[in-house]
């Protein structure tokens, strides 16, 4: 038996993200006794095809054709690798890139798709474990199936460990040229600026639970009691009320600060993502099952109404 | 031109709340419009308002409940709403991707739209899987996690910025028809008027059974089935300060001084 998992990179880099879907695949592949074959599709396949040799895994199939991620030539390279391969599951980064071509190749290949997985289990079956409800609650979903797509969330596994033997070869694909309808002319980025979020020492990140505008000055106060600089979740720079610069999390920036206090902020994985890494997290939410509390230190179950002026008062604000 | 949007009611759980069999207890939870629809509907609409002779079509795979959902989508600027559901789709414990995906490509498969505009992901379940399901079904292109979107009708081109992690759009051009599946912040969504509300009551929403859109039970099979439903256990281990704002803002403050904050 095989799982086939699906590496993935941006810009000359083989993201992270590939060598975490390498230690699932592996564990994956010890539960149903198969094999661990790895794919890397598009880009400078030598020099990834290396890096993807890892301990666990037994082969790399490189597929040179195109400098960046096109998902037409992903579903293409996918599904003929998957048709050699015969692989039992089929492993795709949970991310922006794996959300674009991984439903197509499910679809083409007439298999189920599990997305967002944040465990896998296989007991006769392979049940993937996935939350709902912004993660208030976690679902088991069971695939009453032999072979599945299974899309995994970044930072849920360990990383395969450097090393092994797994030998490298190229795989030929033929692309029909007339079914790539689709072309990536550049990037952007975005969030530039004046501020750094992710120099600040002290963060006070605000998020939808702030309902206006006019409120954010409690905010303000509050961060220039502190001395801090002010972030925010999506919502609030999605409405206008902060600059891009100031998002944190999964498309915004990633933060390392001594304290984030994450304010009226419900600790969405694509937040998270972004501020886990901070020292000291402090939330203060109604909610007192807000996901943010399970990452914070310290929390306050109240209105942030309340709390903040209080909180700025302390400091003589 | 003819723009179909996809739109959802997604259910919003309570702070407190009890699990009952599979699912969170009825009783604890309030719908709404799917965030990630309402950027769709208002990037439809936008385009309605740009263009001569341009229809904005929802389409909903849900239960009468939804309805009140439509009415806004309606009220923001549609023209009018399909929405699609009968016993045995009410039936399933799981709609998973592929099914809705199944529903949504026979209502394109009748009105043949030029774009689909279906949001990122369901704020609910998050399979964020629909969209581009739905392109491979329809044999159409597609983008995902759409936050800039420039149409050249004209050209047959949707010019796309899609939003990578980690402050980095990649831009794409994307032949038509195609399904864009569209994120938050890609435009302001607006509030619907008085007379936006009133307007909506009178527009066209048309309910569809499998029977009515050809299909019959084998549509709604999958091999996924959901099996348990739970509170995840809190790996948690935060000091969550109690009492009166004043109080716990004053031990949040010990803390703080203790970590050389604001001093
Ligand atoms: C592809 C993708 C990328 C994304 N990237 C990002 C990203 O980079 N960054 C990001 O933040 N999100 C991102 N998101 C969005 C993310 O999924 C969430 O929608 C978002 O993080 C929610 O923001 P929030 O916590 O401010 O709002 P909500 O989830 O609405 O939470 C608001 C919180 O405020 C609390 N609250 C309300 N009123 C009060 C009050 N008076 N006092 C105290 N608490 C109160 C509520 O209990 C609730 O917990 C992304 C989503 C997708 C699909």
């Amino acid at each position: 038996m095989t799982v086939l998992a699906v590496a993935e990179h941006r810009r000359g880099e083989l993201r992270d993200v590939s060598h975490e879907l390498a230690g699932a695949g592996r564990e994956l592949a010890d539960a149903t006794d198969s094999e661990l074959h790895l794919a890397v599709v598009s880009g400078d396949v030598d020099a990834f095809g290396e890096a993807l040799v890892r301990e666990g895994v037994d082969r790399v199939h490189t597929v040179d054709y195109g400098e960046e991620f096109n998902h037409d030539v992903s579903v293409q390279a996918v599904e003929q690798l998957a048709g050699e391969l015969d692989p039992d599951y089929l492993l795709v980064p949970h991310t922006v890139n794996g959300l674009d071509y991984a439903p197509a190749v499910a679809e083409r290949l007439g298999l189920p798709i599990v997305t967002d997985a944040v465990d896998m289990a296989v007991d006769g079956n392979l049940a993937v474990t996935r939350e709902m409800y912004g993660s208030k609650v976690e679902t088991t979903i069971e695939v009453d199936a032999d072979r599945a797509v299974v899309t995994l969330r970044p930072a849920e596994w360990p990383q395969a460990p450097t090393g092994g033997d797994a030998t490298v070869e190229p795989f030929d694909v033929s692309i029909d040229e007339s079914a790539v309808r689709s072309t990536v002319t550049g990037f952007e980025e975005v969030a530039g600026g004046d501020v750094d979020i992710s120099e600040a020492d002290v963060l006070v990140s605000v998020g939808r639970g702030i309902e206006e505008e006019d409120n954010l000055d409690i905010i303000r106060d509050l961060a220039e009691a502190l001395d801090a600089t002010v972030s925010a979740s999506r919502p609030v720079v999605d409405s206008g009320w902060l600059p891009k610069n100031r998002q944190v999390g999964q498309s915004g920036k990633v933060v390392t600060p001594d304290v984030y206090i994450a304010i009226g902020i419900s600790g969405a994985v694509q937040h998270v993502a972004g501020m886990k890494g901070a020292d000291t997290i402090i939330a203060i939410n109604t909610d007192p099952n807000a996901p943010i509390f399970d990452i914070a230190d310290y929390g306050i179950v109240d209105d942030l109404f309340e709390v903040v002026p209080a909180l700025t008062e302390q400091f003589g604000g | 031109m003819k723009v179909l949007v996809t739109v959802t009611d997604v259910a919003v759980v309570d702070d407190e709340f009890e699990i009952d069999g599979l699912d969170v207890d009825e009783r604890y939870l309030t719908y709404e419009l799917n965030e990630w629809d309402d950027y769709a509907v208002e990037e439809a609409v936008r385009i309605a308002e740009d263009g001569e002779d341009v229809e904005v079509v929802t389409v909903t795979v849900g239960p009468e409940r939804s309805e009140e959902t439509i009415r806004k989508a309606l009220a923001k600027g549609a023209d009018r709403a399909v929405r699609v559901w009968d016993d045995a789709i009410a039936g399933r414990e799981l709609l998973d991707a592929e099914t809705k995906a199944e529903l949504l490509a026979a209502v394109a498969r009748e009105e043949e739209p030029d774009l689909v505009l279906s949001g990122v992901q369901s704020g609910d379940d998050s399979f964020a899987a629909t969209g581009v399901t739905l392109a491979e079904k329809l044999g159409e292109e597609w983008a995902a996690v759409v936050n800039q979107l420039d149409l050249d009708a004209d050209a047959g081109v949707a010019s796309v910025h899609r939003e990578l992690e980690g402050g980095v759009e990649e831009l794409t051009d994307v032949e038509l028809p195609a399904v864009l599946t569209i994120q938050t912040g890609i435009n302001e969504p607006r509030y619907a008027s008085l007379r936006g509300i009133r307007q909506a009551q009178n527009k066209p929403l048309d309910v569809q059974t499998l029977g009515d859109l050809g299909l019959d039970e084998s549509a709604l099979e999958t091999p996924l089935r959901w099996t348990a439903t739970y509170e995840p256990e809190s790996e948690g281990e935060a000091t969550v300060f109690e009492g009166g704002a004043d109080e716990t803002a004053g031990e949040l403050a010990a803390v703080l001084r203790e970590e050389g904050v604001g001093q």
